[in-house]
């Protein structure tokens, strides 16, 4: 019973690395200078990398007046 | 707990022979089918070409291993940090905790923000779900559920209704009603139902559609109207710990991580695996999308995160370091993607500049493991999730 288990176990892992081995791919300078140039558009907006002032972050708590 | 069923017997007649014998039952072409074992092995004989033995198939996949390193490694003309050099480094980062929501009665395993960036769902080991107002710390909704070990939870798109799941190897969406008064629990519809755990769900686009993955080695997607399964991913060899949908711009894909050490990258309209990355050396405990969608990264219980490139089809970045030993349980992007919050086991949260590689700082304040670790929608709060029965919001 392990052998038939076996060999439809080894036909479906070799039609699978073969639909993987068949799959289009680009550099890795390519591909590194894509994520680069995504992370540095948005990096403006991305309130947890720049920080925004306290007073548009809801989450931090505003200090409170202290009325003279 | 990781009990894997695949071959479960039962006894009945086969579908191909008609005599009644235990039956095995396996997926041909994801279609179930019980067969009695000597009509399984008549039909694995079957379409055999003449000559093709275990031996050659076994040292056919190997060729294609050998085949797939190569065209890889043709293709890594430089590394992810050697580009980032000409980055400017991260400022020093300002992020602390903001609020610590406090109810649950036991370890909180998993959490998820409402589009409308405030809201945050729980679920916890003591079975209850919460919704809470981060903003106000107020609990707006508590669902008590029959099982414990709620490993699994997330917020629909319209913000109407969550989904829960774990140990009752189901997953149930529950709509959230303004009122008050009424009883949750009583209009909570089992969606999901699988062999083993459910450890991850995910709404697809719309509340309609549910995606899961289970400790039964598959992920399914489902409609949750009807119940009725829409199509199911078989390929991981163990549990499947985590799931993440891509991002809506880049199409119908997600990537499951799970106890084979394997992360599998699925396309949901054929159930088909396009890509598989092996290079964990020990459980994938999460996965989530870069925010383009042609990227991700995962956790694993070998203490690293690692982040894979889709279009370069393998891993471009490591993150560890020899004094972090305890498992990473859960990974997040910042807006931008160029922070990776990561959970580990050791109560710490790690923040990590993807790009450059190097870890930018470290998040005190957890008693205990972290499990989860989610940034909001809009980029301005992370909120974490951990054993010691609280979640805390940091900003």
């Amino acid at each position: 019973m392990s052998t038939t288990n076996n060999i439809a176990q080894a036909r479906k892992l070799v039609e699978q690395l073969r639909i993987e081995a068949g799959i289009e791919r680009i550099k890795v300078s390519k591909a590194a200078a894509d994520l680069m140039s995504y992370c540095e558009q948005h990096a403006r907006s991305d309130a947890l990398l720049v920080g925004v002032p306290t007073s548009e972050n809801p989450f931090k708590d505003k200090k409170p007046c202290i009325i003279l | 707990m990781c009990d894997q069923t695949f071959l479960a017997a039962t006894f009945g007649p086969c579908d191909s022979c008609g005599k009644a014998s235990p039956l095995m039952n396996i997926y041909v072409k994801n279609e179930p089918i019980n067969y009695c074992s000597f009509c399984v092995e008549m039909m694995a004989c079957q379409g055999l070409q003449s000559g093709e033995t275990l031996t050659s198939l076994k040292k056919e996949s190997e060729n294609l291993k050998k085949k797939l390193e190569e065209e890889r490694g043709k293709l890594t003309d430089v590394e992810l940090h050697q580009v980032a050099e000409k980055v400017e480094a991260v400022a020093a980062l300002s992020i602390k905790t903001r609020r610590v929501l406090k109810g649950h009665g036991n370890k909180v395993l998993c959490v998820d923000w409402c589009k409308d960036k405030r809201r945050v769902v729980s679920s916890s080991q003591d079975g209850k779900i919460i919704v809470w107002d981060a903003f106000t710390l107020n609990k707006e909704h508590g669902v008590t559920l029959p099982c414990t070990w709620v490993m699994a939870c997330a917020y629909a798109p319209s913000g109407c209704a969550v989904a829960c799941g774990g140990l009752d190897n189901k997953c149930s969406v529950v709509p959230l009603s303004l009122d008050r008064n009424e009883n949750l629990a009583a209009k909570k519809k089992s969606v999901a139902m699988h062999t083993n755990y459910v450890s991850g769900c995910t709404f697809t686009s719309s509340d309609m559609q549910l995606l899961t993955s289970s400790g039964d080695g598959t992920c399914a997607l489902w409609d949750v109207e009807s119940g009725q399964l829409l199509q199911s991913f078989h390929g991981h060899t163990a549990d499947v710990l985590s799931l993440d949908l891509a991002p809506s711009e880049t199409g119908n894909t997600f990537v499951s991580g799970g106890c084979d050490m394997k992360a599998n990258v699925w396309d949901m309209r054929s159930g088909q695996n396009i890509q598989s990355f092996d290079s964990h050396v020990s459980d994938i405990n999460c996965v989530k999308y870069y925010p383009s969608g042609d990227a991700f990264a995962s956790a694993s219980d070998d203490a690293t995160c690692r982040f894979y490139d889709l279009r370069a089809d393998r891993e471009v970045a490591v993150y560890q370091k020899d004094s972090i030993v305890f498992g990473a349980s859960s990974v997040d992007f910042s807006l931008s993607g160029r922070l990776l919050f990561a959970g580990y086991n050791d109560y710490t949260i790690n923040v990590w500049d993807v790009l450059k590689g190097n870890r930018i700082s470290i998040l005190f304040g957890h008693e205990n493991r972290v499990s989860r670790v989610r940034v909001s929608p809009d980029g301005t709060a992370l909120c974490s999730a951990s054993w010691d029965n609280t979640l805390r919001i940091w900003a």
